[in-house]
């Protein structure tokens, strides 16, 4: 395969931002019945003039986003400590928080440290601190990797929220060619980069498990191609130029190799790309629509979409006893899985009385639960965590992107202000 | 002037001249008369070729406006690819004028909205195929058509309902 270099490929894929009406914004829709009870104090600035990022805030929203905690409002907090010898518990029994998290932004040059300490409000004790470091124009990472270690001592499960979305986004031009952008942010939609812009369509994008490269189909040559790019120095690649489908990239857990969806023997089928050598194995040999492909953890097998027994399904194939077996079964469209780090958990969109949700199955128990109730709901993707799913869906005729919890629980919108947003895609974590 | 039968006008005007002017020497009137007809001959045949070319090119022009008539987009049923009759019709149409040509084309194949959007793009590929597996039995050498599959990616009709979806299963002739 001929490898092209487009590093100045006559597109926008440099780091440009992203004007303030494109961003996501977030409302929640659903939460617990009974959320924690937690106040994050604003963190004392300790530079000069005022703070370049209330971190605090970052904190407080993300919480709050989990839907596991219900932040105090500013409003009725009692005192603003910033060290444990200010702290006052009987303010905050008097507003009933469970929990109390106060902190410091120190500037160092051009990095920053946010220092921070976690109370039991009722007990009266501190249950964690931390400092997390970064570069000072990173500072709503750093307020995310706090929120991060609160939700991990709170919950038991780590968090999720230091992590970032790839999404595509269409503007209509009604009779005309839209216009379409692959965009890289922060979980919580904040810092948009627009990392591809097109007047052809783009799609399918997804993360190596590094998090450092991202990869995506794009019909910018009048066929769609494989590309991936480097977040880094946003040098990019063309990787595949084959006659007819050239869809789905599914980078492996080790990184070594890509799934991808190829028709040129005929009718779409899996194969392998070593990403190395960049040669070719075929994985599955049908007359059938085989699509869609994604890697267990393990790395082991593959799950994928096939209309091989009529209507699509999916099923799994064994890597080393090059064996397939169907793994849905309930429904009569189940399509586009993808597995939770756990190899437990598989989401999916799966269609119910004519209406498309996102369900996910149990592996070990076989159980396959709805876990949305709009109806063109598509492109399922699962935090790092397994907390989360955001997805695709409809609202007001416009594509927006949505989350639900795995336990259906909680639920939240992410609207944004133009264009229809779809295929979310939720990073690993990155840099740990 | 005899006349030989001989295939081709001009063929048959040219051998006359030379069979005439071989027979009589140094015969020079003769030799400007067989030239004088062999010219009168090679504008008769250019004519009736150009007359014979625009018999054809208004036959085409005639077979293209037909096609052109039934329009170039071919709609499909939900998650099917069968060509519906209405199609074939419009199909045959562009095969006929196709025929009379040796132009290329691009078959577009669209889905609506419904499914995720990787099946889409199979089921995209599956109606540009059925309609290019139709032309290519009916003689459009497989050469001449490239076909690309855009899936749901490309609405004409942005809504959701049946009445914007019937619009986006499709597959357009390029």
């Amino acid at each position: 395969m001929k490898r092209l270099m487009l590093a100045l490929a006559p597109l926008l894929f440099a780091l440009a931002a992203l004007d303030v009406h494109a961003q996501l914004t977030i409302e929640i829709t659903q939460g617990r019945d009974n959320p924690t009870a937690i106040a994050v104090v604003p963190f004392a600035w300790q530079g000069q003039g005022t703070a370049p990022e209330d971190v605090a805030q970052v904190v407080d929203a993300d919480l709050a986003r989990s839907g596991q905690f219900a932040p105090v409002d500013r409003a009725d907090m009692l005192g603003r400590p910033s060290t444990q010898k200010d702290i006052f518990y009987r303010d905050w029994r008097a507003i009933q928080s469970e929990y109390l998290l106060i902190g410091r932004v120190l500037p160092q040059g051009e990095q920053m440290r946010v220092e921070y300490e976690l109370y039991d409000v009722t007990r009266q004790q501190q249950v964690h601190s931390g400092a997390e470091s970064g570069p000072a124009n990173e500072a709503r990472m750093l307020g995310h990797r706090v929120a991060d270690a609160v939700y991990e001592k709170l919950t038991g499960i780590p968090g999720a929220f230091a992590t970032r979305l790839l999404y595509v986004s269409a503007t209509r031009v009604p009779g005309g060619k839209d216009y379409f952008r692959l965009t890289l942010a922060d979980s919580d939609g904040a810092r948009p980069i627009v990392l591809l812009e097109s007047r052809e369509p783009v799609l399918a994008p997804g993360w190596s498990p590094d998090g450092k490269q991202v990869s995506y189909v794009s019909f910018e040559t009048g066929r769609p191609a494989i590309y991936i790019q480097n977040l880094a120095t946003g040098a990019r690649e063309q990787i595949t130029n084959f006659k007819g489908l050239n869809g789905a990239p599914a980078w492996s857990p080790d990184g070594n190799t890509m799934a991808m969806v190829l028709s040129k023997d005929g009718s779409p089928d899996i194969y392998l790309m070593n990403m190395t050598t960049r040669k070719l194995t075929r994985v599955t040999r049908h007359y059938a629509i085989d699509t869609e492909p994604t890697w267990m953890p393990d790395g082991r097998s593959l799950l994928f979409t096939s209309d091989r027994g009529g209507r699509p399904q999916i099923y799994r194939y064994d890597l080393r006893t090059g064996t397939t077996e169907r793994v849905t079964f309930e429904g009569g469209y189940n399509a586009r899985a993808r597995v939770a780090q756990d190899g437990r958990n598989v989401v999916m969109v799966h269609q119910k009385d004519g209406r498309f949700h996102i369900a996910i199955l149990d592996l070990v128990t076989s159980r396959l639960q709805v876990l949305t109730s709009t109806e063109l709901d598509e492109s399922p993707s699962i935090a790092p965590n397994g907390s989360m799913v955001l997805y695709a869906t409809k609202h007001a005729d416009r594509g927006i992107l949505a989350a639900v919890s795995v336990d259906g629980g909680v639920k939240f919108r992410l609207p944004s202000r133009e264009g229809d947003v779809r295929e979310p895609a939720w990073s690993p974590y990155m840099g740990r | 002037m005899r006349h030989l039968p001989v295939a081709g006008k001009t063929v048959a005007v040219l051998f006359a001249a030379a069979f005439l002017a071989a027979c009589s020497g140094s015969a020079k009137k003769e030799e400007e008369a067989a030239a004088a007809a062999a010219a009168a001959a090679a504008a008769a045949a250019q004519a009736e070729q150009q007359a014979a070319a625009a018999a054809a090119s208004a036959e085409q022009q005639r077979l293209m406006d037909a096609a052109a008539a039934y329009g170039n987009v071919f709609y499909f049923d939900f998650d099917s690819y069968n060509l519906k009759p209405e199609a074939i019709e419009a199909l045959d149409a562009h095969i006929a004028a196709l025929q009379g040509s040796d132009a290329t084309v691009r078959l577009e194949g669209h889905t609506d909205e419904r499914g995720t959007r990787e099946y889409n793009m199979a089921l995209g590929e599956r109606r540009a195929n059925a309609v290019r597996d139709y032309m290519v039995v009916n003689g459009i050498p497989s050469y001449r058509i490239e076909s690309v599959s855009y899936g749901e990616e490309r609405p004409i009709a942005y809504g959701s309902g049946e009445a914007n979806w019937s619009q986006n299963r499709r597959v357009e002739l390029k």
